[in-house]
Parts: structure tokens; sequence; C-alpha cells
């Protein structure tokens, strides 16, 4: 009962425009903020590393889909993952956005001279741009074009993301000393790739974890 | 706190000063907490009476100074400095104090003392971020002692005509403006002459991020990110242009000739 419950409750029709609105309340502060002078003394750098951390969150709870949907047999979660995806990515621009524009003034021989010079930058970047395919193929006719294994093989692409994206955090905060942020983020990351290798490694993955999100039926 | 304004050759910047507020809240200060809010919610904590600095070490008069005895070991002068952080953001802060070298003076060096030792209190029940092992406590800053001697290097206890907060690092903080402002140890129980160069905080954490010198250079850049620029806390709007950031901080006229010779980008 309860199970079917919370299901109907995954597909109503709002879950969806309601997910878009939350995921946009981070940037609706950020925005708010910045306009209205309320983050503080260096609202640049506030800005930056808020865009960095709510990257970082969305791409958590993207890689959080599948395990949930498998363990607690919520197979309509799925519906939700590309959503969360795309607003990895939204922040993950407005990250790049904020550096290029904030720290760099849009100097983009500045700024190719800062990512060839600065491994922390660079690993940022390189992040980044292996996200930009990944939005780009998101959507249905993209999927079709490519083939559900290719289009899968592709997307496998974000665990080396979640990589860099932890060693560009790490790095950041490597010459202050302080990683206990740095380690909660890993940790999770850890036991959402781990969870994975785990079934992987039991067999499991023989059944295609992915496959309802390949299939463009199912992804709408 | 009353004072009067210095008549040392470029301690009166005529730029304009930063906001109290954002002075007194944007803070470094890792006994408090490694977050730029954390000392100004963090450092009331501190019990700053009553206080003593121990001056010791290679000198011919050791002593223990009471805070009352220290404030009135010279003349209180205001002085306006630009402050540069390592993390590449400025201000400008009018602080209240003395040169060292009035204390340098009244304690008798050796001839063989060619170090000064600055130590920070490290309380572990009055400063929460102790329990982080961030760094090797306590915070341990170090000059050579012709730098401790130059006159804009400045024993300080207040800031904006009032005593220093605890989160500015009260009640008394050494102000060195030519080098970042890691140099500048905060809340000062000991200072030690010695001959050998001090194992300060910050490069005993990283030594090849943070030098000995750390003497604000637009030219030699952080491993991870420039020093070219900088971001001067609340005059830069979110959409200006960092300016650039000056030799010695602006002060090259004044301390440019204790470097004479020195590669200085070896000695970063």
């Amino acid at each position: 009962m309860a199970t079917a419950a919370r299901r109907s409750v995954l597909l109503h029709p709002a879950a969806k425009p309601l997910l878009f609105v939350l995921a946009l309340l981070p940037f609706a502060w950020l925005f708010y903020g910045a306009v209205a002078n309320q983050l503080g003394a260096n609202p640049a750098e506030y800005l930056i590393r808020a865009t960095g951390d709510w990257t970082l969150r969305f791409l958590c709870l993207t890689l959080a889909v599948t395990p949930l949907r498998v363990v607690t047999s919520q197979p309509a979660l799925v519906r939700f993952r590309r959503m969360l995806g795309l607003f990895t990515y939204f922040y993950a621009c407005l990250h790049l956005s904020g550096y290029a524009l904030f720290d760099m003034g849009l100097d983009f021989a500045d700024i190719a001279k800062d990512i060839a010079k600065r491994p922390f930058i660079l690993v940022g970047f390189a992040g980044f741009l292996l996200l930009t395919p990944l939005a780009a193929t998101s959507f249905n006719r993209a999927i079709r074009a490519l083939g559900a294994s290719r289009w899968q093989a592709l997307h496998r692409a974000v665990y080396v993301i979640a990589g860099l994206a932890i060693l560009h955090f790490f790095w950041m905060r490597a010459g202050k000393n302080d990683f206990a942020e740095v380690a909660v983020y890993a940790a999770i990351l850890a036991v959402l790739l781990g969870w994975r290798l785990w079934r992987r490694l039991r067999g499991a993955a023989a059944r295609p974890v992915s496959a309802p999100a390949a299939r463009p039926a199912s992804g709408r | 706190l009353p004072s009067t304004k210095s008549q040392v050759p470029g301690a009166m910047t005529m730029e304009k000063v930063t906001d109290y507020k954002d002075a007194s809240t944007y803070n470094n200060f890792y006994e408090f907490g490694t977050d730029k809010d954390d000392p100004a919610k963090n450092a009331k904590t501190l019990k700053t009476s009553p206080w003593t600095v121990e001056v010791d070490g290679m000198v011919k008069k050791p002593a223990k100074f009471a805070l009352e005895d220290l404030l009135k070991l010279s003349a209180q002068e205001e002085r306006i400095y630009r402050l540069r952080c390592v993390e590449g953001w400025s201000m400008v802060i009018p602080w209240v104090g003395y040169s060292m070298s009035k204390l340098v003076e009244r304690v008798e060096p050796l001839g063989s003392a060619k170090f000064v030792e600055f130590y920070t209190q490290a309380d572990r029940a009055t400063m929460p971020g102790l329990r982080s092992s961030v760094l090797d406590w306590p915070y341990v800053e170090g000059l050579r002692l012709d730098e401790a001697m130059h006159p804009l290097t400045l024993l300080s206890f207040g800031m904006y005509g009032e005593v220093l907060p605890n989160q500015n690092g009260a009640p008394v903080r050494l102000v060195v403006p030519w080098k970042y402002g890691f140099k500048s140890a905060k809340s000062l129980v000991r200072i030690r002459f010695t001959d050998q160069e001090p194992k300060t905080a910050w490069n005993k954490a990283a030594a090849n991020e943070y030098g000995f010198y750390s003497n604000v250079n637009p030219n030699v850049d952080h491993p991870r990110w420039s020093q070219a620029t900088e971001r001067r806390i609340g005059e830069d709007g979110l959409f200006a242009k960092k300016r650039k950031t000056l030799m010695f901080n602006g002060y090259e006229a004044q301390v440019g000739q204790l470097y004479a010779g020195m590669d200085l980008k070896k000695n970063y």
C-alpha cells in the first residue's frame, strides 16, 4: 500500500515541475543575494563557490537516482534523473561563467593561460568539457540516434566526471589543509559508485540496470 | 583607543578605508574556524584580560609584559595600511599601535639574534578551531630582525579607533603591510628572538605554497592561483575588473632595500 502510494506521488503530473522549481531555488537565492548585496564581504567568491557546491550536490543527486530506484523498488524515480543531470550541467555552467567573469574579467587569453597553468583549474575545466556531450545528448532524439548501448557507454563518462570534480575540490582545499567537506562528498560518491561496482561484481549487472532511462519511451 | 596620526613614511595611505563591518566579519583566524565568517561568530569566547606577552630568547632583557604595560610602552599612532591576503583579496584598514621596533629596542636583542618568532595564543578551551588539525598549533610566524625593526612593522592594539575586535587578533597583533596577511600573527602571547629561521605555521603546512618571506609580489604566483591581481573588498563590484597587485603591496619605496640582491622567486 505504502509503496503504491509513493509510486503515485512519483508519477503525479506535478512531480516534475515541482522538482524543477526546487532545483532552481539555489539559483534564485544566489540571484537575489547578489542583487540585494546579501552575499557577504566577497560576493564574487561566494557566487563561484556556491555554484561549485551546487554542481557537486546535483551530481551526487543524479548518481543517487539509480541506487535509490533499485534499493527502494521505485522504478518511477528514474523520471527525475535527466532533469537532475541537466541541473548539474546548469550549475556547472554558472560556476564556470562565474570564474570567467568575476575572477578573470572575461579575458579569454588569460583564461586559456590559467587553464593550462593551474592543474586545479584544468581538472575542473576537463570535467565541464566531459559533461557537455552528456547534457547535449540528454534528449530523446539524441538517445534514439545514438542507440541505447552507445548512449549508455557515453554516459558512463559521468563516473570520470565525478572523479574530476572531487579532485578539483580536493586541490582547491589542499593549500588550506581543510578536507572535511571534500571527504563528505568523496564518501557519498564512493558509496554511489561502490554500490554499482558491487552489483556488477555480483553479476546483477547482467540485467541492464539503466535500461529504462536509455529507452526513449520511458525517458519522457 | 586614543592615538595620533603616524608620521612614518608610507603609513597613511589616502585610499578609501574598507567598511568596519567587512573588516570585522570577513577574516581568516583558523583558531576559530576555517570559514571567513567563523571568527566573527566564534571569537567571543577569547579571554583578552588578563593578558601577558612573554618576550624571550636572544635578548639582554627578557620580560613578561602585562597588556596594560605594553599599551603604554610607546605612543599609540593611527596608521592606514593596505592589507593584501594571499587568497587574492585586499582591504584598507586604519590600525592603532606603534612600531614593533619600540618593543625590540626595549628588550635589547643580542648581536647573535637574526630572527623574531611570533606565537599566537593556543587555548583549546576558548579556541574551537584548535580541535582540527588544519595547522600545527600554536600558530607561529616569523620575521628577519631587520624586517621586525622596519618602522612600518606595527604592533597593533586597535583598529578604526577602537580596541581590536577578538576576531581581528585582540588584544595585540602584528601588522606587516608589505607581506601577505597571514604573516601578521594575531593574539600574540610570546615573541622570541633567535638565530634560526623560524618554522612558520603555513610554511610547515605547505612549503611549496607559503614561503618564509611571503612578500606581496605580483610576479610570483601561488601554485594554485595568480597573484597578479586582487579584489578590493567592498569596492571592486561584481563586474569590475580586479585591480593590479603592487610589488610589496605598494610599499616598495619603503621596504625594497631590505631585499636588495635577493632572488624573490626563490625566496617567495
